[in-house]
């Protein structure tokens, strides 16, 4: 077909109308959420879980009769590890699909992406994943875990059996340099050092060098906030330098992409970590929910994730929100999150925190043991306390800026 | 003392995993002009074959050496016969092309294999310098770039197949004349840079992971390598890698890897700017 100018304008008129006539919402249509999850690319290993958790969670939904008498319509994007189109279906699902909530970002960067688009249409949006805390709007809300309730439990846990000196590798994007210094900071706090902290761009598969470099500052452990599946080959490589028995290793990214899965024991067993969620926690809620969860993906889905936990009940805290709003109008539903909802999720009571939008919960130490995770120390009801030291959405609630730690 | 050993290790394992990675690059770009974009994804292939084999039951070695050169091998000819040789002379054309191959590639494994990362571990343990330790993998693959490399030299340099493709290359028309069918000729270069493309991704597999889109990291330092390296095949993948590695590997022992690799791509640059046919343009010009 030959396009010139004006055949061109007519026919994008013509889908612009199309598109703006066909997405006139009716009473009875279904409520729309979108979930913008990398399924593909580098940081596909996170997303994955976190599709599946979403999608279980409409389905129960659902199937109890949806909300306020309606379906609930799940629309799932794909932004395949690329920030651009983060923001293209984040203005996608606020514009043309008139979503209620937008569940989604993974790394730190595509929430940076999204929250702005979002704020901007008015949309309400929801972050799930454990990230570095800080973030401060009114617009979101954030079910993960942050620093203070995950890293001042871990450093001091793992000073403890291991040793002071601490070396940090971490990813080099905005949650690797923020969560790396909270580490220096409660490493400092609780009498260690830090020598040196190293970052790596997403896409490095060569730590070589870096390997060297630590083995000659000789620290009693290692701490790891390296992301995706490129970072992957720096647990094989340090297994396969011989170091996993000589210095051992803590950290706040790995088996969130299911890692303790894909590298073998030898390659990782000992590893502490530290988060909300994990599939082995004992408790009837949490039963019931591996169960269904198991029926709907079948029973050797690999682990049920830190991330996908928090897709789960970030959802079911919205959803709660909504039932007690009568509505799903943005400002109303935001209301309806700040009286302190709170559920009983699979891993513990999970309750809004007002003046952050940030959420207590239960946090847990666990160690990876033969492709599992052994939990080993339980911490109930943990607050988003570094998140509440700089925000007050309650005083301030035109408040809209990520605060980073200083040291 | 021994920390100087670790590192010529690694500078050595730095230009060893370049050479490698670059090599069927270079016999693809340099002996036949053609622009292979999809370059990522035949080292992408390489190490997925050698993975299924692996949990095939298939030992180790065999399907890093033997397994995931044939596969990808066989693959570079159906390409070869498929899309190449309808190209030759084209540049832009063929990098459309293996762009597209590369996209539909990477979209065929995800479709196979999930998006999801796997891999082995390294076999062989590791050793001991001083109060050191390191991978014995990392000696293994520098012993496969020395021996790619000499092999490459033996059969262009001594044997009549290798006559035979380097006079093609020089002028298809005369060796035509001479009796030879440079058709046949082109696929089994391509299939022979393919083959070595692939044994490059069966040998790093154990240490980098494997996902459809692994190839993306790749695929521009080879040719960043190659197109440094200049017109002759061999001595300028081994000069280029050489002064590559020593840069990016030192450049990151020193002060981190992101600097590292903006070393190797500042180094890049400045090597085109001075010498625009690349390393071999002015020295080695008699190498092959």
């Amino acid at each position: 077909m030959k396009l010139n100018r004006r055949t061109f304008l007519q026919s994008t008129a013509a889908t612009a109308a199309t598109g703006m006539f066909g997405s006139t919402a009716w009473a009875e249509d279904p409520i729309g959420v979108a979930g913008i999850h990398d399924l593909s690319g580098g940081l596909d290993i996170y997303g994955k879980p976190m599709v599946d958790a979403l999608t279980l969670a409409v389905e129960e939904a659902n199937a109890a009769g949806g909300l306020l008498g309606r379906q609930i319509k799940l629309i799932n994007y794909d932004p395949q590890s690329n920030m651009q189109l983060y923001t293209q279906f984040s203005q996608q699902a606020a514009l043309k699909d008139k979503v209620a909530v937008v569940h989604g970002g993974i790394t730190s960067a595509s929430r940076e992406v999204i929250r702005p688009v979002l704020d901007k249409f008015k949309t309400l949006y929801f972050y799930n994943t454990q990230y570095e805390g800080g973030v401060c709007d009114r617009g979101q809300f954030d079910t993960g875990v942050t620093p203070a309730q995950t890293v001042e439990k871990l450093v001091p846990h793992a000073m403890k059996k291991w040793g002071k000196k601490v070396y940090v590798v971490a990813a080099d994007y905005n949650y690797g340099q923020i969560t790396s210094q909270w580490v220096k900071k409660y490493v400092t706090e609780n009498g260690g050092e830090v020598p040196s902290i190293d970052f790596f761009p997403l896409d490095v598969t060569n730590f070589g060098p870096t390997i060297s470099k630590i083995q000659a500052a000789k620290p009693d452990f290692v701490w790891s906030a390296l992301v995706g599946g490129a970072h992957i080959s720096f647990y094989r490589q340090w297994a396969a330098a011989g170091m996993r028995k000589s210095i051992p290793m803590a950290s706040t990214t790995f088996a969130v992409g299911n890692e303790h899965i894909v590298l073998s024991p030898e390659e990782c067993d000992g590893m502490l970590i530290c988060y909300n969620y994990f599939q082995d926690l004992k408790n009837p809620v949490n039963e019931a929910f591996v169960t269904s969860f198991h029926k709907r993906f079948g029973a050797d889905y690999p682990n049920i994730t830190e991330l996908a936990m928090g897709t789960y009940q970030g959802f079911r805290l919205w959803a709660e929100a909504v039932k007690k709003a009568g509505s799903i109008d943005r400002m109303k539903v935001i209301e309806a999150l700040e009286t302190g909802i709170s559920i009983d999720a699979p891993s513990g009571k999970v309750t809004i925190d007002p003046p952050t939008h940030h959420c207590v919960l239960d946090v847990h130490i666990a160690e990876v043991s033969n492709k599992k995770l052994k939990v080993l120390e339980d911490f109930a009801q943990q607050k988003p306390a570094d998140t509440a030291a700089v925000c007050n959405l309650i005083k301030n609630p035109d408040d809209n800026q990520q605060y980073v730690i200083k040291i | 003392m021994d920390l100087v050993a670790l590192l010529a290790i690694q500078v050595l394992y730095a230009i060893a995993s370049l050479a490698l990675i670059s090599v069927g690059l270079a016999i693809i770009f340099g002996m036949m002009r053609v622009i292979n974009l999809a370059h990522g994804e035949f080292l992408m292939l390489g190490a997925y074959a050698a993975i299924v084999a692996t949990s095939h039951g298939i030992n180790i070695w065999i399907s890093m050496l033997v397994i995931a050169p044939i596969v990808v091998g066989v693959i570079g000819i159906i390409v070869e016969r498929a899309i190449i040789r309808f190209l030759y002379g084209r540049m832009i054309d063929t990098m459309l092309a293996t762009w597209g191959l590369s996209l539909f590639l990477v979209g065929l494994t995800t479709a196979i294999f999930g998006n999801t990362t796997v891999g082995i571990s390294a076999p062989l343990g590791s050793f001991e310098i001083g109060t050191y330790r390191v991978s014995t993998y990392t000696l293994f693959v520098i012993a496969v770039a020395i021996a790619v490399l000499a092999a490459i030299f033996a059969v262009l340099r001594w044997t009549r197949l290798g006559l035979i493709a380097r006079g093609t290359m020089q002028n298809a028309n005369m060796a035509a004349a001479l009796g030879v069918d440079p058709p046949k000729v082109y696929a089994v270069t391509f299939g022979i840079g393919a083959a070595l493309t692939g044994l490059a991704g069966a040998v790093l597999a154990p240490v980098s992971g494997v996902f459809p889109t692994i190839g993306v990291a790749y695929v521009a330092k080879s040719f960043i390598t190659v197109i440094g390296g200049g017109a002759a095949i061999l001595s300028g993948t081994v000069t280029a890698s050489a002064l590559f590695g020593t840069v990016n590997q030192i450049a990151t022992f020193v002060t981190t890897p992101v600097f590292g690799e903006v070393a190797l791509l500042a180094t890049a640059i400045i090597l085109i700017r001075l010498l625009p046919q690349g390393i071999t343009g002015r020295f080695f010009r008699r190498g092959l």
